[in-house]
């Protein structure tokens, strides 16, 4: 099997090994569904599914080609209504971290999946939040994973659907409380990113081949750098054979 | 007991009327394609309809012209991008004439709502919208104080559609009606409504009903009608019974795409056919084959016997 390997199986795996202790995970489709899956073969054993649908402690069979895909029932440890998930899962505190993502993100992980343009006659209409927002909320923290360019890494956002990081939020002492911490970990076609104590987006590895000019030319603001920037380590021989010949064998998500 | 078995025809000519808020529940999973097809066939119109996940059903049903408002919390053919016949009516250079009305919520925000008009409350209190536009641009959002202490939280006024309609695997013919696999929001969909259709795959006897009472999702006290229409989800799914057809959501893509390719696709799958079997009929049966799962059955419990 080569090594060489594809910007998506990169981001899978930077991702995945961010779940390294983790215990309770809220995944979507698509590429944090892999890589949800890969950790919970690697770095966190024991890790628990949860989808938004209404399903806990979920083993799918399958790649789910959607949210709501019957192999995440089939041999789950429960099948709940959605206000219960929603009531008792996430807002009761149970979630470790919720994956997100968006098309457009700012430098403090605020994230907008809603529109582009303004909301009463958007160039592009976007999905909205589904669960984003209180996921963004409640979560104890959010992974995000999506691809970088001017487009997407803005300076400000069209619309905010779901709120990033708390350490940025200006007006921390009003009333309204939100139990998680926001986003901490940003991982992209390019690099993987943490959040400064003060909440902004900083630079922590470079994925391997990547320069310090191209993150630049693939973001609105100029980079917060963090103190040792490194290289993204990157995948194994075995991170890579369990995503092509377990995880995704038709390559839907990571080719 | 009372029969409460009808055709989808008379169901939707006797329950749904021009104006009403419609709900047709189901996440992904049990979507009520048959009815929302016939709602289409009758030519209702001016109908507010309500879904967390339009979906294509709600896309064909908007294209169609049925509704002049939608009101939901995330707007995409899942899995696979967008539905693009409500985005032609949504976004900037819709046509003044079709341009849809929306009222717009999160998936929380959602269920809470159907959660409060089924339990005949003014209000739903969540942890979400902190920090969020989705206030600013919807009104109906509110913060409240607790009366408690000094904290406040987003509230979510009551969703009471006229008319509930929910796909099932199974009902008895009083409209006792049992779900298993994603239960989404339906209950709370139900009990919030005025009105309930319930549309099975299977009807069974009132014995198979009572043998499993914790598999009961919604009781026939409060089920107006039941129709029973195999692969009445189809392009989605019933657990058990058949999966997604998720080539059809990729075909939807590109159907939707272009608005005469849509038009010309509700007139022969939708006005062309009388009603589901006849729609069913046309699909090539090595298609409905391939969708059908593998047996997973559940371990069977005792409720023992008390006499």
């Amino acid at each position: 099997m080569s090594d060489a390997f594809t910007k998506s199986e990169m981001m899978i795996v930077a991702a995945a090994r961010q779940l390294a202790g983790r215990r309770v995970c809220f995944v979507g489709v698509g590429l944090p569904n892999i890589a949800v899956n890969l950790a919970a073969r690697t770095v966190s054993p024991g890790l628990e599914l949860v989808y938004e649908a209404g399903v806990f402690g979920a083993r799918p069979a399958r790649l789910p080609l959607s949210i709501g895909d019957p192999t995440i029932v089939t041999g789950a440890t429960a099948a709940v209504s959605m206000v219960e998930l929603f009531a008792f899962y996430l807002q009761g505190g149970l979630i470790d971290v919720g994956f997100l993502g968006g098309a457009q993100i700012d430098r403090y992980g605020n994230l907008n999946t809603t529109v582009i343009g303004p909301y009463d006659a958007p160039t592009t209409r976007l999905p909205g939040s589904g669960g984003a927002c209180e996921i963004a909320i409640n979560a104890g923290e959010i992974f995000v994973i999506m691809r970088q360019s001017r487009r997407s890494f803005v300076e400000r956002l069209d619309f905010q659907t779901s709120p990033g990081n708390l350490a940025a939020r200006h007006d921390s002492d009003g009333p309204m409380h939100r139990p998680g911490r926001g986003p901490s970990v940003v991982v992209t076609d390019l690099a993987v990113f943490r959040f400064d104590a003060d909440g902004e987006m900083t630079v922590e590895s470079l994925h391997p081949g990547v320069t310090a000019d191209q993150l630049r030319e693939a973001m609105a603001w100029e980079p917060r750098w963090g103190a040792a920037v490194g290289m993204t380590e990157p995948p194994s021989l075995e991170e890579l054979r369990l995503i092509r010949e377990e995880l995704d064998p038709a390559g839907v998500s990571s080719r | 007991m009372s029969d409460k078995v009808a055709s989808m025809h008379d169901a939707i000519a006797e329950l749904v009327r021009d104006g009403d808020t419609v709900a047709i529940e189901g996440f992904t999973h049990l979507i009520g394609f048959a009815a929302g097809h016939e709602i289409i066939r009758q030519g209702r119109r001016e109908l507010t309809l309500a879904r967390l996940t339009p979906d294509v059903v709600y896309d064909q049903m908007i294209a169609a012209g049925v509704a002049r408002k939608l009101v939901f919390s995330w707007l995409g053919n899942p899995g696979v991008g967008s539905l693009h016949g409500i985005r032609r009516r949504l976004e900037a250079d819709a046509d003044p004439a079709q341009r849809l009305e929306i009222e717009e919520y999160s998936h929380f925000g959602m269920v809470g709502r159907y959660t409060a008009g089924a339990s005949k409350l003014p209000f739903y209190p969540l942890r979400s919208y902190v920090d969020s536009d989705l206030p600013r641009v919807n009104s109906r959002i509110r913060p409240i104080s607790s009366p408690y202490g000094d904290e406040t939280v987003y509230a979510v006024p009551p969703l009471n559609p006229d008319v509930t309609i929910v796909h099932a695997q199974r009902a008895s013919a009083a409209g006792d009606t049992q779900v298993w696999g994603l239960v989404g929001c339906q209950k709370e969909a139900a009990f919030a409504a005025d009105r309930v259709i319930v549309v099975v795959e299977e009807l069974v006897d009132e014995s198979v009903i009572r043998a499993d009472p914790n598999r009961t999702l919604i009781p026939g006290l409060i089920v107006d009608v039941v129709v029973v229409e195999p692969w009445g989800a189809h392009p989605s799914y019933a657990q058990g019974h058949y999966d997604r057809d998720n080539a059809f959501y990729l075909e939807w893509d590109a159907i939707s795409r272009d608005e005469t390719r849509l038009q010309a696709w509700l007139g022969e799958w939708v006005h062309g056919v009388s009603g589901r079997a006849e729609y069913v009929a046309k699909l090539p049966p090595d298609r409905l084959e391939a969708l059908t799962p593998g047996p997973a059955p559940s371990g069977e419990v005792d409720y023992g016997s008390y006499r």
